[in-house]
Formats: C-alpha cells, sequence, structure tokens
C-alpha cells in the first residue's frame, strides 16, 4: 500500500517536473529533557535542607591563677542546682552549711522549669529588666539608633547592681536542663552567669532536700 | 442531521514555559545545595530561643545521648594533617589511601587503634560499626589531642586563606575556627561536664553548643 501511495505521489510531482525536498519538522521531542529535569528537580527538592542548625554562644569563667586566693563568696547571687528528673533547686548567697554570724543555715528551694522559672528570674533580675525594656520603647520611638541599644543592652546587662547567678549540676542532671536554664537566661536578660562545679556540701544538702 | 463538528484542538500543548521554570529551579537547587555528611549517631538536641547560626568552620564534638563522643572538623586538607599528627602521636601508620578516605569522612567516634579498621569499612557499612566513642578520660584522652591538633591545623589553614585573601584584596572565604559542642538533650551532664573540662584545659572558653531553634515570646 505504501509503496503504492509513494507511487502515486512520485507521479503526482512528475507531472509537475519537480522535485522538492521533504520538509523536515523543527520541532524536537523534549520529552525526555524534560523527563530528566523534573527528576533532577525533586531530587534536590527533597535533599536539600535550608535551615542551618542553630547555636547558643556561652564563655566559661577562665580558671583563676592560684586556687587557693579565690574569693567565693557570692553576695548578690543565687544558685542553681539541677539534679535528675528535671528538678532545679536555688538558694540565695553564700552557702552555709551551719548557721554563721547570726544568719541561718543554707536551705534549698524547688522551682519549676516554665513560668514559675521565668517569673522567678524577672523578679530578681527586675532592675535590668526594666532598664532594657525602656530601652526598646526608646528604640521603637527612634530616639536611639540599633547599635546605641545593643551597647547599652550589654552595659545594662553588665551592671554592678544586677545579681549574679551560678548553674551547678550534679551527676543525675540531663544537658536538656542546663540549655533549658540558659535559655531562661537569655530570656530574662541575664548576663551574669556563669557554670561551675558543685560542692561537697551543695551535694549532701542536696541529697537531704530531695527525700 | 449533520453532525455538529466540535473544534479540534491539537493535543499537544506548549510546555515551553513550564520547562523553563523546571531548569531554572533545578539550577537553583543545583547551586544552593549543600549535602549534609552522614552522621554516625542520631542527636535531637535541646531547643533554646538562639538564633544564632552553626559556624561553618569549627571543631564540632557530638555526645550522643548514651554518653559516646564523636569527633569532627572541616576541610578536607585539615582533616588530613591532623590525622597524620595523631599518627605521629600514637605511633600508629596510616596508608596514604587510609588518609584521603579520612579527608572524606564526617564524625568519628572509635579510639585510635580501632581507627584503621574504620576507615577501611565500606561507608555503606560504617554505621554498624562497634564506635565506643573517642575516650576522654583523664588517662587516655584521646579527644584533647583530636581537638588540639584540629585547634592548630584548622587556625593554620583559616591564617594561609586570610593572608591569600587580604594580598587579593578581597575577603577571606571563611570564618576564623570556632568549636561547637552537639549533645543531645538526654545526654547525661557528667559527659559534657568531661568534654567542656578538657576544653578548658587546652585554654579554649567559648563555645557554640547546637541547638535547635524556638519561638522565644514576644519582644
Amino acid at each position: 500500500m505504501a509503496e503504492l501511495n509513494s507511487d502515486s505521489g512520485a507521479a503526482g510531482h512528475g507531472k509537475k517536473g519537480k522535485k522538492r525536498a521533504k520538509k523536515q519538522s523543527t520541532r524536537v521531542d523534549m520529552t525526555p529533557m524534560v523527563d530528566l529535569a523534573f527528576l533532577l528537580l525533586t531530587f534536590f527538592v527533597l535533599t536539600s535542607t535550608f535551615s542551618k542548625p542553630k547555636t547558643m554562644e556561652i564563655t566559661f569563667p577562665v580558671p583563676p591563677e592560684n586556687p587557693t586566693k579565690q574569693n567565693t563568696t557570692l553576695v548578690n547571687g543565687y544558685t542553681f542546682i539541677l539534679t535528675g528528673e528535671n528538678k532545679v533547686f536555688w538558694y540565695q548567697g553564700e552557702f552555709k552549711e551551719v548557721p554563721k554570724n547570726g544568719k541561718p543555715a543554707t536551705t534549698l528551694t524547688e522551682v519549676k522549669f516554665g513560668e514559675d522559672l521565668n517569673k522567678f528570674l524577672l523578679d530578681k533580675n527586675d532592675l535590668v529588666v526594666k532598664f532594657i525594656k525602656d530601652l526598646k520603647k526608646k528604640r521603637i520611638s527612634k530616639q536611639i539608633d540599633d547599635t546605641t541599644y545593643k551597647t547599652l543592652a550589654i552595659e545594662a546587662k553588665a551592671k554592678k547592681e544586677a545579681p549574679f547567678f551560678v548553674i551547678k549540676a550534679d551527676d543525675k542532671a540531663v544537658y536538656r536542663n542546663l540549655i533549658d536554664l540558659i535559655d531562661e537566661f537569655n530570656i530574662c536578660n541575664i548576663g551574669k552567669y556563669a557554670v561551675t562545679d558543685i560542692t561537697i556540701g551543695e551535694l549532701n544538702l542536696l541529697k537531704q532536700s530531695i527525700k | 442531521m449533520p453532525k455538529v463538528k466540535m473544534p479540534r484542538s491539537s493535543p499537544s500543548l506548549d510546555m515551553t514555559p513550564m520547562v523553563d521554570l523546571a531548569f531554572l529551579l533545578v539550577t537553583f537547587f543545583i547551586l544552593t545545595a549543600s549535602f549534609r555528611n552522614p552522621e554516625p549517631v542520631q542527636v535531637l538536641t535541646p531547643s533554646s530561643t538562639s538564633s544564632k547560626l552553626m559556624p561553618e568552620n569549627s571543631v564540632l564534638i557530638t555526645i550522643s545521648n548514651d554518653g559516646r563522643v564523636y569527633y569532627n572538623v572541616n576541610g578536607f586538607d585539615v582533616r588530613k594533617n591532623v590525622l597524620q599528627r595523631m599518627a605521629k602521636k600514637y605511633k600508629i601508620d596510616f596508608t596514604a589511601k587510609e588518609i584521603e578516605e579520612f579527608g572524606k569522612m564526617s564524625s568519628i567516634g572509635v579510639s585510635m587503634q580501632n581507627l584503621a579498621k574504620y576507615i577501611n569499612t565500606e561507608p555503606g557499612m560504617r554505621e554498624k560499626f562497634p564506635s565506643s566513642g573517642i575516650p576522654y578520660d583523664s588517662i587516655n584522652n584521646q579527644l584533647k589531642d583530636w581537638i588540639q591538633y584540629g585547634w592548630i591545623e584548622g587556625a593554620t589553614k583559616y591564617k594561609e586563606i586570610k593572608e591569600t585573601a587580604e594580598a587579593l584584596g578581597k575577603q577571606p572565604s571563611i570564618e576564623p575556627l570556632r568549636f561547637a559542642i552537639k549533645a543531645d538533650g538526654n545526654a547525661n551532664y557528667i559527659v559534657v561536664k568531661e568534654v567542656i573540662k578538657t576544653f578548658t584545659d587546652l585554654k579554649i572558653y567559648r563555645f557554640n553548643l547546637l541547638t535547635n531553634f524556638e519561638q522565644g515570646p514576644e519582644e
């Protein structure tokens, strides 16, 4: 059949006496290329990760040159002790195993993570929190620019009157508690804090408090 | 009755704009993609409101929830040099091929004695390798050496890049070396404390603790 047709076609052309070149289509089949493009697209969409992990910067205290001369009295400050089962205890000021100078021995108080802790810290750090709130208002009303805000905020956090916070943990504490506590400090504009080792006296007191 | 003739439209439609877009996206994803190195352990970091980004050029210590410690440092050349220094210190010989392979790897969690065996394991099988973590106790503190050599090599590399960039009047392509700790939320604090003590013994006091971002209270 085909031959017949082509014969007749040839005959048809023959009548006019001209041989025309067959017109080739300019279209190329792009389907395989597009398939590949979409395959690659799907692959990259699924494998790429956009969010880089976030970090929290922390600076540890440089140990003193001669530890014997170390001044360990913590006058305007609070010590937090982390322990197992997500519990955290605190005491104020210097640690006293027995009553000293007419002041009672240290007792530990428990504070719950979350709202309780947040309220506690905001209350104790009242001075700085108020000051920073003020600064924020000034920044919003464009009285100060961003860089001065930052330097002023850092200065405010390092104020002499601001309380100092110490974090200690026993061997039952988990890492998450530490991060939660430091995070809460950051939220409550606490700039003065340090992570140190727990003492034997504190460990004993902690054992009694848990019971 | 004459049949109503529907206007016949061609079944092939013009896909050019769609293909253009597809290629645009492919190009975008290829250029922006950075592949995550396979990690030997799954670590669930605790969340915090901190929004600082993870430093790109870092010595990273990973702590799993059962207290195993892993070490990683960025850069192919840096890794190779660190391994050569470690090999010298622990008097363990590595072949050139092993050193090359180590340069391409990510976190390691085996002692120096098992490292050659670990390197020679097929990449797909490394997950099943019984890695006990890098020893960090005071008698056999291999972690300390890893960190120290990583620090030396990382800092040297940064200096080199910085100097060549400055000679050309450009910004260096990498950041200064930082130290990061990626610990699981359920990891015992004692282990983290020991790792931090290893750092402070080397007079390194600033770290980045890796956390998951979590929206903080309204400002």
